[in-house]
């Protein structure tokens, strides 16, 4: 400064500096992370936001290896996962969910294209674990494990890879070709796998391989069956063999009129395979409503456009030859349904069961502190472990919804259990973020951007082959989808708090390193907090 | 599918966005923003004027390279910003007088010019008091002349320095200082107030806009394409004052935000005195969604409420509405 | 160079030989001649680089001029009467920024009633608002007076008013030495400004100042206002020795060697009285004048030295403190403070009234007979003012005051003659 500056009157700049306007200051804001509805409600425990993060910067291997440390299937998630999350999603109450399903499709289809593989463990830890049945919650924990440094051997009863992905879905909603390879993916970290391999006994299983832990996650593949007076020449099969069969050499016989019984997804599942087949009439019975049926609603819907019918409000009284007798069904107050004694008849080739699956639980006999009930073995909940130490279960065997998401979460959930019991440390409890509800957000902030639909197969092909139906999204469409993402309760630095802070009084930590309240001078207006698209900062009050 | 992913997320509704390219990206996400107004000014909490006045003049200092210098009149921006023995200017700043910041900023425009130094820019900027009421002579004379100022008004609708009087800004229905919410019409009189943007346009200077302090991007552009212009310019912005207006203090945006979507605070630029483009309204809201969050409104509503004088707001909204088409057609009723 | 030209003219182009870069224009009686002059000599190209802009207000005017010079040009605006007035509030704010801002201002009767001519009023109105107040006698120490003001203005960072009779000089076409632009040059650097708004290195100025500096501000520019008081006759003197006459300096006395009776007085009317003294002296009467050049700073000491041997002093005034007397008769009595003179003020040429030498020898013959009043009115007719008085006295809704006097005296409007 070489200026003689007059007294008082002229001021060098930014001298205001030493004037702490933070003193002024009630409430202070300060920086939250809470937990996204989305995430919240995955069984499989996945950080959607956090993956869908590096999704939306087109970091498509970054989002993958995220989405990864929770659920290592995310191409075969990103078609079968029922993705209970966008049922939850904030941006529904906006536009539309996110197309969270349909972006972790992409990611996995994108790492199938690429070849990217999973690192294997850091280190050994000497420790060997049986796992029984390569399906979802087997082979997920299978990896898990193996990434925590652990040997795994899979004993898979059947002879491939993928247990009830591969014996309970269709191929047109799982191309073989995807769950292969994202089975095939976890071998090669180095997971032991013996195939048409079934465990009569763990306990015996266990002594002889020399196991450290076992997790039993046996698929539910015996089809429940239902008293049905019939002829001997009626042609009755159960949905599962019907769809096992699928897997084989010869296609099931089914005729051209074709009666599903029952009214869940393996109901839809075994009527559109019949169509698939060449059944000019695959028809459902059903004793409820369509609100109540079961299945999800798209699956239906799918069903209904390939040309499926259902009768509603009807069971099965009698299978004849060629023919079933039909009661019309109503329901009560409760909504069961009651029998009205009117009868009809339906014409069919063949009827096809598809009331539920059990379990096969013969190899815990005699294994003690086990407690069965309903079919199922009963585990802590918070563990997976069964009440014998060491094994633990999960997916069909263990009480809970029985789908792929499901039995995936099981897997990690186990696998980390387990790696703690090998360890013979605990897991602390950790502690939850507050949920991230709608009301916190700002949404004036996110530019209107509907829902990316999926393109889907043309009818003809759909109901002529067993292609894929769903399509995946374009690398566009991925990314427009994943940007739709709010970010509910986690900055994802859009630099409005920065902004608007009419004392600049957040410091910018620069790339990915997020914000910082510089309390010298902030003065607690609230206006970042206000201002804030995706309620990450709370307001508290100032302690005196 | 080949076209460029246009959507990024939060579109450009929030300051920053890491999805941009740096090029595109606000001038108050930048680490480099120079922060012209610095911490330890003594504005209210949550001063929508601060902010306005840090978002404009950060701006203008990018357009120009930091080759800025500014005049103020008197009025909060100054009291609260230059207490001896701090100042919060961080460039070459001067206050004079309440009612002679346009003719102080032609001053500078002049020396500069008779100096050669045509990359020394010059922005002169005042309160709704400082710039509709007593310092409009000068800012018509700046106008007139077209010289080489860009004029910033941050308009809090009322002399809020001294207490919340009225002023030509102040809306109708206002409750002021001066224009209590007492008798028959309470508030501010119904048909008087100037509106200085259009008068401004009279002038059919290079440029005019208005915008808010609650869409900062539309605000950068605008000073940004000012600064790119020769001659006389006038920005209008509408800045919230949580005391004067009897507001919330985290408010200031979001009350902004409501005055254009109601029509209330039209948005738009004007150049030789054409409009040339309006901000559409996004999310039409009716006026009272605006006036309930103010107690300066508050005589409007409850058992005793102003039917009439509400409904003479709406009708305000209205006609802003249709005279400069804030809605697109196809949600134009 | 010799030059026969109106005032107005020669104040034109002795400014335009300042080089100021900013020039500001609004018309007002009876300067507007200067700016008018300064707009052709730009708009010709004659001076260069210079910014002439024609403003909307005298209040616009010194706003210009004031970012102008805070912007480091050297800056120029003239006004008169209510145009000061009008721009009074820039004025103050010219001084506290210290901005060495040049200002003629044409001498003018202040309204109402409105009236286009001469006297103090204007000026005397503004003495407290910080700036320094120089009274031109001629119009060459008018011309002479604003190269000065460039020069001291600049170096004490303090605006700086050439006052200057309306009419009488302003409109008057005299023969005056118009120096060389080479001299002027010579004698006046270019401005280097004490503070700047430049981005290179940014300030603020103009920052509110509360009790706990405001006094120190203020006594600041009293301080600078007694360095004017040395620097004033340094100038003059330095001018004196490069142009080889005297113009400006603090005071000038004509005759007050051994006068018992000394006549104070500011501007052109200094010229009559000199004459008036002449013929005196020529009676025998010792009597002198003492011309008051810069009225801020008001020179206490050289005023009292004058004085020191004197009887009796009379002030003539062209400006009147209304309830009081006179403005420079006050501070002229602070210079005598503990001397014992008999005072006289005498408040003479109010709006153009003419100050004939016949009035001035009545006057100044009944001072030294101490016959006058303390407080005088020169050739004010006693006459209308009673009148008009009675008629106020007798009914409340007398009327206009102008209007009845004028009624009064009936087709003559006024005394200029």
């Amino acid at each position: 400064m070489n200026m003689q500056k007059p007294f008082a009157i002229t001021l060098d700049p930014g001298s205001s500096l030493a004037n702490k306007t933070g003193t002024w200051r009630t409430e202070r804001p300060v920086y939250v992370d809470r937990l996204p509805p989305c995430n919240a409600q995955c069984p499989a425990g996945e950080d959607i936001q956090g993956w869908l993060f590096h999704a939306e910067s087109g970091d498509y291997e970054s989002a993958w290896r995220h989405l990864t440390r929770d659920n290592p299937f995310p191409a075969v998630m990103g078609r079968v996962c029922y993705h209970s999350c966008e049922g939850v999603c904030n941006r529904g109450k906006i536009d539309a969910a996110v197309g969270i399903n349909s972006v972790e499709r992409f990611l996995g289809d994108e790492a199938l294209k690429r070849g990217w593989q999973f690192k294997g463990p850091a280190s050994e830890s000497g420790k060997h674990v049986l796992v029984v049945g390569a399906g979802p919650s087997g082979m997920s924990a299978a990896y898990h494990l193996r990434r925590m440094g652990h040997r795994v051997t899979v004993k898979e009863a059947g002879p491939l890879l993928g247990g009830m992905m591969r014996f309970g879905i269709p191929k047109y909603r799982l191309p073989r070709e995807v769950l292969e390879a994202e089975m095939q993916r976890v071998v090669e970290m180095g997971v032991k796998v013996e195939l048409n391999t079934r465990v009569a006994n763990i306990a015996t299983a266990m002594q002889e391989g020399h196991f450290d832990a076992a997790f039993l996650a046996v698929g539910a593949h015996i089809a429940k069956r239902a008293f049905i007076p019939a002829k001997d020449s009626s042609h009755i099969l159960d949905a599962i063999s019907v769809l096992r069969s699928m897997e084989g050499e010869d296609q099931p016989m089914l005729g051209r009129r074709v009666v599903v019984y029952g009214g869940g997804n393996t109901a839809i599942d075994v009527a559109r395979t019949a169509k698939r087949l060449g059944a000019t009439e695959a028809i459902i019975v059903y004793r409820r409503t369509r609100e109540r049926m079961p299945a999800h609603d798209f699956e239906v819907e799918e069903a209904l456009e390939e040309g499926v019918m259902v009768k509603w409000l009807s069971t099965i009284r009698q299978a004849g030859e060629g023919a079933l007798t039909i009661e019309k069904m109503t329901l009560d107050e409760k909504g069961n349904p009651q029998p009205t004694g009117e009868l009809e008849t339906l014409e069919a080739d063949s009827l096809i069961l598809a009331l539920g699956q059990d379990v096969d639980l013969s190899l815990l006999e005699g294994v003690p502190g086990l407690e069965i009930s309903d079919g199922v073995v009963q585990v802590d909940a918070a563990t997976m472990m069964t009440g014998h130490p060491g094994i633990f279960a999960g997916g069909d065997m263990v009480p809970a919804e029985r789908n792929v998401t499901v039995a995936v979460g099981h897997g990690k959930k186990a696998a980390r259990h387990i790696d703690a019991w090998l360890r013979g440390t605990q897991i602390a409890q950790s502690v939850k973020h507050a949920p991230a509800t709608f009301e916190r957000l700002n949404p004036w902030y996110y530019s209107d951007a509907p829902k990316t639909v999926r393109p889907q197969l043309e009818m003809a092909r759909r109901t002529s082959s067993f292609d894929e139906v769903q399509g995946g999204l374009t690398e566009d469409n991925a990314l427009f989808e994943a940007r739709r993402c709010l970010s509910c309760g986690n900055c994802f630095e859009c630099d409005n708090c920065y902004g608007v802070c009419p004392d600049n009084a957040v410091i910018k930590l620069g790339d990915g390193k997020r914000f910082q309240f510089n309390y010298d001078y902030c003065k607690g207006c609230g206006v970042c907090v206000a201002e804030c698209p995706c309620g990450a900062i709370d307001m508290i009050p100032e302690t005196v | 599918m080949t076209a460029p992913i246009k959507f990024y997320q939060t579109g450009t509704f929030t300051v920053g966005n890491r999805l941009l390219s740096p090029e595109q990206r606000s001038v108050q996400s930048s680490l480099e923003r120079s922060n012209s107004l610095n911490s330890g000014h003594r504005a209210c909490q949550g001063c929508g004027e601060a902010l306005g006045a840090r978002y404009a003049v950060d701006a203008a200092m990018r357009a120009t390279q930091g080759q800025l210098i500014a005049a103020n009149a008197t009025g909060c921006l100054e009291v609260f910003s230059t207490p001896y023995p701090e100042t919060s200017w961080q460039l070459p700043w001067i206050h004079s007088l309440f009612g002679n910041a346009a003719a102080v900023g032609t001053g500078i425009a002049a020396a500069m010019k008779v100096k050669g130094r045509n990359n020394v820019r010059v922005i002169a900027q005042g309160g709704d008091g400082g710039t509709t009421d007593i310092g409009f002579g000068c800012l018509s004379g700046m106008f007139e002349r077209n010289d080489d100022v860009l004029y910033i008004c941050y308009d809090n609708e009322a002399y809020m320095n001294t207490g919340v009087q009225r002023s030509s800004a102040t809306p109708a229905g206002a409750r002021t200082a001066t224009t209590m919410a007492v008798g028959a019409e309470p508030g501010a009189q119904f048909g008087q107030g100037k509106n200085v943007p259009l008068i401004a346009m009279a002038h059919e200077i290079p440029y005019v806009a208005t915008a808010t302090v609650a869409d900062l991007h539309d605000l950068e552009t605008k000073v940004e394409h000012a600064m790119s212009i020769r001659g006389a310019r006038y920005l209008h912005i509408l800045v919230p004052c949580p005391l004067g207006w009897g507001a919330a203090s985290q408010d200031t945006i979001k009350l902004a935000r409501l005055a254009r979507e109601t029509g209330l605070f039209p948005v738009f630029e004007a150049e030789g005195g054409e409009v040339t483009a309006v901000t559409k309204i996004r999310r039409r809201v009716p006026v009272e969604e605006y006036l309930r969050p103010q107690k300066r409104f508050a005589h409007l509503f409850g058992a005793k409420g102003q039917q009439q004088m509400l409904a003479g707001i709406q009708a305000r909204a209205d006609r802003n509405i249709k005279r400069f088409g804030l809605l697109d057609v196809e949600t134009a009723e | 160079m010799q030059k026969q030209i109106e005032g107005s003219r020669a104040v034109a182009e002795s400014v335009a030989l300042c080089r100021p870069e900013v020039i500001c224009a609004y018309p007002i009686s009876p300067q507007t001649h200067i700016v008018e002059g300064l707009g052709e000599l730009v708009k010709s190209g004659e001076l260069k680089p210079c910014e002439f802009i024609n403003v909307e207000s005298e209040f616009a005017a010194m706003s210009v001029a004031i970012g102008a010079s805070a912007a480091g040009a050297r800056s120029y605006t003239a006004t008169a009467s209510q145009g000061l007035l009008f721009m009074a509030e820039a004025i103050y704010n010219a001084s506290g920024l210290g901005l060495p801002i040049v200002m003629t201002v044409a001498n003018r009767a202040i309204g109402a009633p409105i009236n286009i001519w001469n006297d103090h009023s204007d000026s005397m109105s503004q003495r407290d608002c910080g700036w320094i107040q120089l009274f031109a006698e001629s119009n060459q120490e008018a011309l002479d007076l604003h190269i000065q003001a460039f020069k001291l203005g600049e170096e004490l960072s303090m605006p700086v008013m050439v006052c200057m009779d309306g009419f009488i000089l302003t409109h008057a076409y005299e023969r005056v030495d118009m120096p060389a632009q080479a001299e002027v040059d010579a004698f006046l650097p270019t401005y280097e400004p004490r503070q700047v708004l430049d981005p290179a290195d940014p300030v603020s100025i103009g920052a509110m100042v509360g009790p706990e500096a405001f006094m120190e501000v203020r006594y600041l520019a009293h301080a600078k206002q007694t360095m004017a008081l040395e620097r004033i006759p340094q100038i003059a003197a330095e001018f004196a020795q490069r142009f080889g006459r005297n113009s400006g300096g603090l005071v000038r006395d004509y005759r007050c060697e051994d006068a018992e009776t000394i006549v104070i007085a500011l501007g052109s009317v200094i010229g009559t009285l000199k004459d008036t003294v002449d013929e005196l002296r020529n009676d025998g009467v010792k009597i002198g004048v003492l011309g008051i050049h810069s009225f801020r700073p008001f020179p206490l000491a050289a005023v009292r030295a004058v004085l020191q041997g004197a009887k009796r002093v009379v002030v003539l005034e062209k400006s009147f403190s209304v309830g009081l007397g006179g403005v420079v008769s006050t501070d002229v009595r602070l210079a005598l403070s503990g001397l014992q003179l008999n005072g006289y003020t005498v408040i003479a040429g109010l709006g153009g009234r003419a100050i004939t030498k016949a009035s001035l020898a009545r006057t100044l013959r009944d001072a030294i007979a101490d016959k006058l009043q303390p407080l005088a009115f020169m050739d004010l007719d006693w006459g209308i003012v009673n009148r008009q008085l009675a008629r106020e006295a007798a009914t409340r809704r007398s009327g206009p005051i102008a209007e009845n006097l004028l009624r009064d005296i009936g087709t003559v409007a006024s005394k200029v003659h």
